[in-house]
């Protein structure tokens, strides 16, 4: 009987801190619900009734219709996944090589080059942007992918490296050491040891840096705004008109938007959860 | 297989040196036993062997060929590692094989010896798995497979078997001895255990502050310790130390007072010593025996307080504080039926008494 008012504070707690949580992923999750809603309604259907559920009077398809009948969209959509792939893939090799760099080899500049990177997490890119463009003016780089894929390794090089140094550090120097004494080169080491045991570290970092680059609108629209070179992200406002937008079109194409990314974070997410609790659950 | 030899190494770590020119030769088909406290510099000696330090001073040579900048891979050498260090991600053949794989042997090949060296272990049921799960005992052979297949000049162990419960350690150590006999390879083993290093080693080399004590067979090393570091390192418990004054001294022999009324000629080279010098007389626990009235005139003999009595099946432990302060143990075989207070005397033979002079060197017994 003693133990009854702890377990009641227990359970009172632990309501607590779902409560919160549940409510924190309302609000994050209501603007997108509504998004996908209203992208199934006619026009008049999302005006009436923007918070309601699509009716048989007002269901429709014809944004999903207009986008998809598209070229263009479908263009815009190989542009952010060809930006985003190529970027992503850049990001955590050159990242995963310069922590391990970082962490395994004492070379003169080792502290200043970290230092230098975690500068990179400090100070926001954006700051940069008219260098940034005057530097793509100048290497004739403006309207192409090229210049939003270097720009974006640049943006997520710093944290990639911060976090797969922890990571790469807690790789067993034994380890290292016994794969040395079986004549494997530093490179192999690398890719066929160190990398295989710091796979969630990647997982995650994978995720924390695929989404802002696939989500941002600022450099495509200042670095390749062209036609050929748009990406979805920025493609969609071709529908906002200054006079009439097009909401049924915006807001298919933000719900199909949001679809591969959806599918990378499930590909992430058993990996990603490993590697969030990794060191902090033994 | 191969001979290792160790001239003058140093190593530094900035301006503190860690070892001071060790000089050790290895030979062909030995088990030698690094043996120390830790911090003694005996694991660094180890990497250093194996490449993983660089050698600050010095030259190592395997089979007359230098080898001071190779690579580890390339001075034909393996390594067990204390943690195993298996890779946690691969099969326990694919970790056997791993090293043959990155040397280019072909897949038929690797496969026979990974084959052969598992069943020697008897691991061969285990290829498939992965180490984590594996028992601890299981993961040790993989790791010493994975020397074996790369058939190497020299293998080395750093603290194989510390990781493993006490019963497992025995058998382990003695399936170690096996293999040693079986492949008669060149092997350099690093403990802290003396019982380990007594059982395993044709030679045990006894480290202290980055220097080597002595070196030599464990025989060697119990009945004629250089110093009274090696003495009290060798054997358990630990000698007693009791100290002594000289009153006369030759190459002969040497006639110490241990108190009042106690003298005693011990057979060792004491031409080192002065007259009326402070010396320390050692003396094993095993030599150590209950008095029972009528000793030989000769002896040294210790009267005393029971403190604490272990009682070990085999053998028996007795500590005893004498009037003036000094603390001995004794052990016998069998049981007893002394208990704690009881008022005994301890004696001894004096061919077994060892003499250290005051900066702890060992006098030359005579045999």
């Amino acid at each position: 009987m003693s133990r009854h008012p702890i377990r009641a504070s227990a359970l009172g707690r632990s309501a607590l801190v779902h409560l919160t949580l549940g409510g924190y992923c309302l609000l994050v999750l209501c603007p997108i619900l509504l998004v996908l809603l209203n992208s199934f309604k006619s026009r008049a259907g999302i005006f009436d009734d923007p918070l309601g559920l699509p009716t048989t009077a007002t269901l429709s398809l014809a944004g999903y219709g207009k986008v998809l009948g598209d070229a263009a969209v479908g263009h815009m959509f190989v542009n952010s996944a060809i930006v985003t792939g190529v970027s992503l893939a850049a990001i955590l090799l050159l990242g995963a090589m310069a922590a391990w760099a970082l962490t395994e080899y004492g070379f003169f500049g080792n502290r200043l080059l970290a230092l230098f990177l975690a500068f990179g997490i400090m100070v926001p890119i954006r700051l940069g942007s008219v260098a940034i463009l005057q530097e793509m003016v100048a290497l004739d780089l403006v309207n192409t992918l090229t210049a939003l894929v270097l720009v974006y390794i640049a943006q997520g090089l710093p944290l990639a490296v911060m976090i797969l140094s922890e990571f790469v550090g807690q790789v067993p120097q034994e380890l290292k050491d016994a794969a040395r004494c079986d004549g494997v080169g530093e490179y192999r080491i690398f890719f066929q040891v160190v990398l295989p045991l710091i796979r969630p570290a990647v997982a995650t970092v994978a995720v924390f840096t695929m989404v802002p680059i696939w989500n941002d609108l600022w450099f495509p629209l200042i670095l390749a705004p062209s036609e050929q070179t748009q990406t979805i992200t920025l493609g969609v406002q071709q529908f906002v008109g200054q006079f009439a937008t097009d909401w049924n079109a915006v807001l298919a194409a933000l719900s199909l938007a949001v679809l591969p990314i959806l599918v990378l974070y499930a590909v992430f997410s058993r990996q990603l959860i490993r590697g969030i609790t990794a060191g902090a659950v033994k | 297989m191969a001979r290792l030899e160790l001239s003058n190494l140093s190593k530094s770590y900035g301006s503190s040196q860690v070892l001071h020119d060790i000089d050790l030769v290895v030979a062909d088909g030995e088990l030698v036993v690094l043996v120390g406290p830790s911090g003694c510099g005996k694991s660094t000696l180890l990497r250093m062997i194996c490449g993983l330090e660089d050698i600050t001073e010095g030259e190592m040579r395997i089979d007359g060929e230098r080898v001071n900048d190779l690579p580890p891979a390339r001075r034909g050498i393996a390594m067990v590692f204390q943690s195993y260090a298996l890779y946690p991600h691969m099969t326990v053949r694919a970790n056997m094989a791993f090293g043959l794989k990155i040397h280019g042997a072909d897949k038929a090949q690797r496969a026979a010896r990974v084959l052969a060296a598992a069943k020697a272990l008897h691991i061969d049921h285990l290829l498939d798995r992965r180490p984590r799960e594996l028992s601890g005992g299981q993961r040790q052979r993989v790791a010493i497979g994975r020397a074996i297949v790369r058939e190497p000049r020299l293998f080395l162990f750093d603290e194989p078997l510390s990781n493993l419960d006490a019963a497992l350690r025995v058998k382990t150590r003695i399936e170690l001895a096996r293999l040693h006999r079986e492949l008669a390879a060149t092997m350099v083993y690093v403990t802290h255990d003396q019982v380990e290093a007594m059982t395993l080693g044709d030679r045990i080399v006894v480290m202290h502050e980055g220097r080597i004590q002595q070196a030599g067979t464990p025989l060697e090393l119990y009945e004629h310790p250089a110093n009274r570091f090696v003495a009290s390192f060798i054997g358990s418990p630990t000698l007693n130390l009791v100290p002594a004054t000289t009153q006369a001294c030759s190459s002969a022999g040497a006639r110490l007072e241990v108190h009042a009324g106690c003298v005693v000629d011990v057979a060792v080279d004491g031409a080192s010593l002065l007259p009326g010098q402070a010396v320390e007389i050692g003396i094993r626990p095993e030599h150590l025996r209950v008095a029972d009235g009528n000793m030989s005139a000769a002896g040294i003999r210790f009267g005393g307080e029971i403190t604490l009595i272990e009682q070990l099946g085999e053998s028996h432990l007795v500590y005893l504080r004498c009037a003036d302060g000094l603390e001995l143990v004794s052990r016998a075989s069998g049981h007893t039926r002394l208990r704690v207070g009881d008022r005994i005397a301890l004696e001894a033979d004096p061919g077994t008494l060892h003499v250290f002079d005051a900066r702890g060197a060992a006098c030359v017994r005579r045999r």
